[in-house]
Order: C-alpha cells, then structure tokens, then sequence
C-alpha cells in the first residue's frame, strides 16, 4: 500500500464512517429480518461481546489469549445455576453477577499468567488460556451438579421487573443496548492515554518498563476487563439460548473468539463485530445449502484461512490505514495547529553547527 | 555527593566473565564516561546499572536506595532513565505521541484512564520536540524519521521524565559529524539538574562533554578519573595504542 493512499485514508478516518454504518445497520435489524433472524442475530451480537474482549487483548494489548470462553461460560454457568437453584432472572442481577464472575476468573487467571516473576511470552500466555479452557470444559463435563457433558437448561426466561424477555426484537434490542455499552467502554479505554500505553506496550514492551510502566499489571487489568465483558456477554447468552454446555468454556468457543477477532481485523473494535456478522452469516448461509450440506465447516474453515493468512489486518485492513488503528493520543493535530503549535514545513535536515 | 555507587560488581554469562569487581561512583550533576575497547563491559555495566539485566555479585546503589534487584520500571520510577543502544523509539506511533508516552509514565491508572494530563502535558511535550528540533515532525510517525533524528527523540523521552541520572548507550552511533556535534549541544544544558553516563565509542565527543571517564578493560575497571588524567594514563595508552 503506498504512502499516498495511506495518507488519504487517514484523512478520511474509514473508522468512524464503519462505526456509523454498523450501529444503523444493527438498529434495523429487527424491522428487516423475521423473528427467526431476529433470534440469530441476537446471538451474534452476544458473540461480538465475546470477540471485542479478545480484540482488547490482542488487537490492543499484545496478550494471546485462547481462553476467552472460559470466562463467558463460567459466567453461563453462574446465571443457569442463578435461574435453575436459586430461582433468580431479573436481568439487574444477573448481568452484575456474569461480569463479577468472568472478571475475578480473568484476575485469578490472569494473576497466574501475567503476574509471575518473568515476563510471560505470548507463546506461555495462549498455552495457559489455551490450558485453562479445556481444563474447565472438561471438568464441568464430568461435574454432575451442573449437568455434566449434559449442560444445563435454562426453562425460566430472563426478566426486567415482571416482563419476560422472549427472544425476539426486545431481547435484542436489549443486547444492542449491552454491546453498545461494552464497545463504548472499550473505546474509551483505547483512545486515551491508558490506551497509548497499550498501544506503546503492543510494539516494545521492553521499552515501557524502562520508561516506568509497569507492564504486566496494564496487561492483567485489561485482561480482567476484557474477562468482565466475556463474562457479561456468557451470562446473557444462556438466557437467550435456554441452554449451557461445556462447549461453551471450550476450546472450541475460544478458537471461535480468535477467528472472529481475525478475521474481522483486530485492533480496531468494530472488526470484531463485522468479523462475527461475516462468519456467522457465512457459516449459517452455508449450512442451509443442501448440497453444501456435508462439507460447510470445510469451506469456512478454507475461507477463514486464506482471509487470516492472506490479509492478517482483516476484513477491515482493506479499508482502514494502520495509522488510523493504532490512532493518535495527544490533544489532536488540529488543536495544536490552532494553537499555533509546529511549523507547517517538515525538515528532514539536521541541524547545523552553531544553529 | 554521590548519585550512583557501583561496588564489586560482576556479571557472568555461562563461562564468560563480562564484568568483574567493577567499583564506580557518579557524583550528582556530573557527566560520566564509560569507555573502553569492543568487548570490555562497557554496555553491560550500563545495563546492570539501568536492570536491563542483574549483576550477579556486588551492589548498585542509585540515590541512596540499593537498586541491585529492582525492576527497570523501579528504576525508572526512582528517576533513572536510559537510552538504548539501538533505538528504541516506538516506531508506529507519532513522534508526538513517543514523547507523550514517556511524560505521563508516572501518572496513575485512573488518570491515564480519564485522560486528564493530555492537555496538560501538551506544552510540555511540545516544548521537548522543539528543543530537539522535532516540533515540525510531531504528526509523522516515529519510523519516518532519520536514524539521528530518532536517536534525539530518544534523548528527549529519557530526559522528558525529568530523571536524576540518564544512561546513554552510544548517543550518537551512526550520526553524521554535524548530528554529533549538535547532539553535544543538546546534552549540555540538563547538567543543571541530571547526571549522565554515557557510553560511546567516539572518544573526541566523550573528552568534549564529560567531566570524568572511567575506562574498562577485559570486564575490569583499568582506569578512573577527569579526562585530562585518563588522556595522560599510560595504562589506558598502552590499550588504546595496542588493541584498538
């Protein structure tokens, strides 16, 4: 790509104009698509919670994690067994409880990973978040008490006050309304300073300590957080689902959250929410084909492939500068140009002597 | 007073003995040199010193608090701060943004997290670029400037955190004589309130900034003094004559 397009790109700011078309796209949903649709882009949504979490730790934080499911069915778990033992589905309860739940498994298992003595590599980190999934997958598959390889069905719906919330536009619209929560928040983390810092830690984590940072804890704290929002999103799902299983911790979930993460283009937020849409919609298009029938998971898991080995930016590195992903953190170049900061001309010259 | 004390230090890799019993001491507001032929420790101590790794024996006492073990991020925050060697600039953000970076390192969680010091910092940071002569690259990412010019904003983001003491290693390698001299010039005016020791193999920039030189050979601390009495040692004569 030439320096030109770049330029030309940044200028335009591609990001914004996604971030726009996305939002007013996710708002029609509901009136262009039937209920049945309805219900499977509600789960999407639920799924681009999960893939922004590992967006945050990878796109922006440099930590590989290939455990993000862990933390979205621990949270599963705790609201199936909120609903089926405790009797308890009022949505005021049980978003909390799911973000407490995925945040302290994150810090637990992030205080193991990121907090040890040595520097963690990203080849230790993805092989414990890998480790730690699989392990909780297998032991609720052998845990009676929540239904074993069985899961757990959740009858009750979920409810705001005495309204139940059917999956259906409402649902949906309520899950919109959670993504968009957790998007913005992610977005302010990412675009202010502590975001610079991500962004510095990202290219030259060696350098951040020498200038004071104490790098592990800025990668354990967004790690938790990026686990609270699994965690939510995990909560959320077994209510709409009806159901959790051990899949849902797995590995198989996990390596689901790094495919949309990739193949929608990390580092950029929204990437993660076009690279669910375009799997999903992929995966879901291919499966009612009938002659594609046998061989759908074959040709997405082909076209995840080449897109990820081809175009490691994503869906979106076809439209979106790097300099626009990394983004810029001080007071803007416009502010400082009408404060009357820096010289228009460039001068690629050093200095001369007696300057 | 001394800032830095640096006694018996040695640092073993495998079988080799890179630093053996070094003794040094840096007085606050002096300018210090390390010099030496290829291979004497020159770097390693520098890196002892600024944690990038640890000395197997002896003590580093920096401002009065033993720092032997502490964490470059301790270190830092203790106000030393160090340029590597190869530059080590954060190439995909804007220079702007470096300098930014490495100002508001000392500032809490949940500042960074507001973003309150951005407009703060901003004259400070703008300030810094323009003593660097890098006020009108502020939007051009790290990566587009020359090698001299990344090595000055380097500079600048170690000094920008106001340190006590700032480890240079081989400031102006690869800089053209001008960026050199320039580069002396830059240097002279944070002696009001910073130390430095510098490591650098050109000896005429060493004798025209520093006020004492200590020489290593073979790991060993071969000769310490003002430049004027390191330039008349036979024993330092005897190896810049011999092998270098």
């Amino acid at each position: 790509m030439t320096e030109a397009r770049e330029t030309t790109r940044a200028r335009i700011g591609a990001l914004p104009i996604i971030e726009g078309a996305v939002l007013v796209g996710l708002l029609a949903v509901p009136h262009v698509t039937t209920d049945f649709q309805t219900i499977i882009a509600t789960r999407m949504l639920l799924l681009a919670i999960l893939a922004i979490s590992f967006d945050l730790c990878w796109g922006y934080s440099g930590i590989m994690t290939f455990g993000q499911a862990l933390f979205f069915g621990m949270s599963g778990y705790a609201a199936a067994l909120l609903a089926n033992k405790a009797g308890f589905v009022q949505l005021w309860g049980i978003a909390p409880v799911s973000m407490l739940v995925g945040l302290v498994s994150a810090l637990v298992v992030g205080w193991f990973l990121l907090l040890g003595k040595r520097t963690p590599t990203i080849i230790f980190v993805a092989l414990g978040t890998l480790t730690a999934s699989y392990a909780a997958e297998r032991l609720v598959a052998g845990w009676q008490w929540v239904g074993a390889a069985n899961g757990m069905s959740v009858w009750d719906f979920l409810k705001i006050g005495s309204h139940e919330l059917e999956p259906g536009p409402v649902f949906y619209y309520v899950i919109l309304a959670f993504l968009l929560a957790c998007y913005l928040g992610a977005r302010w983390i990412v675009r202010s300073q502590l975001g610079l810092v991500l962004a510095g830690m990202r290219q030259n984590e060696e350098r951040l300590a020498f200038l004071g940072y104490r790098v592990q804890r800025f990668k354990a704290l967004v790690f938790a957080f990026a686990g609270m929002i699994a965690g939510l999103s995990g909560g959320l799902y077994a209510f709409h689902e009806g159901f959790i299983g051990p899949g849902s911790m797995g590995i198989g979930l996990s390596t689901y959250a790094v495919l949309y993460g990739l193949f929608g283009g990390v580092g950029t937020l929204v990437g993660a929410v076009v690279g669910v849409a375009a799997i999903e919609t992929l995966a879901f298009t291919l499966s009612d084909v009938d002659a594609l029938k046998p061989y759908w998971p074959v040709i997405l898991g082909v076209i995840m492939l080449v897109v990820v080995a081809y175009r490691p930016t994503g869906l979106l590195g076809l439209v979106v500068s790097r300099r626009e992903r990394i983004g810029s953190f001080g007071i803007g170049a416009r502010a400082r140009k009408a404060r009357g900061d820096g010289a228009p001309a460039r001068a690629d010259r050093a200095p001369e002597p007696g300057e | 007073m001394a800032l830095l004390e640096i006694r018996g230090v040695g640092k073993t890799y495998g079988v080799l003995r890179a630093l053996d019993g070094v003794d040094v001491t840096v007085s606050a507001e002096s300018f210090h040199g390390l010099i030496g032929p290829n291979g004497s420790g020159k770097s390693t101590l520098l890196k002892a010193i600024a944690g990038a790794h640890y000395a197997t024996e002896g003590t580093i006492v920096f401002d009065g608090v033993d720092v032997t073990t502490a964490t470059p991020a301790e270190r830092s925050r203790r106000g030393l701060s160090l340029k590597f060697q190869i530059t080590a600039v954060l190439p995909e953000l804007s220079v702007y943004d470096n300098v930014l970076l490495a100002q508001q390192a000392h500032r809490t969680l949940w500042d960074l997290l507001r973003s309150r010091s951005r407009a703060e910092l901003h004259d400070e940071v703008m300030g810094w670029l323009e003593r660097f002569r890098l006020a009108d690259r502020a939007d051009d990412l790290a990566e587009e400037l020359s090698h001299g010019q990344q090595q000055w904003l380097e500079i600048a983001m170690a000094l920008t955190q106001r340190p006590k003491l700032l480890l240079l290693d081989e400031p102006t390698g690869g800089m053209s004589p001008e960026e050199r001299r320039a580069t002396g010039r830059l240097l002279e005016p944070i002696r009001e309130h910073c130390a430095l020791v510098i490591v650098e193999h050109d000896l005429d920039f060493v004798r025209d900034i520093c006020d004492r030189l200590t020489v290593l050979d073979n790991g060993k601390v071969l000769d310490d003094g003002t430049v004027e009495e390191i330039q008349n040692s036979r024993k330092v004569q005897e190896v810049y004559t011999t092998r270098v």
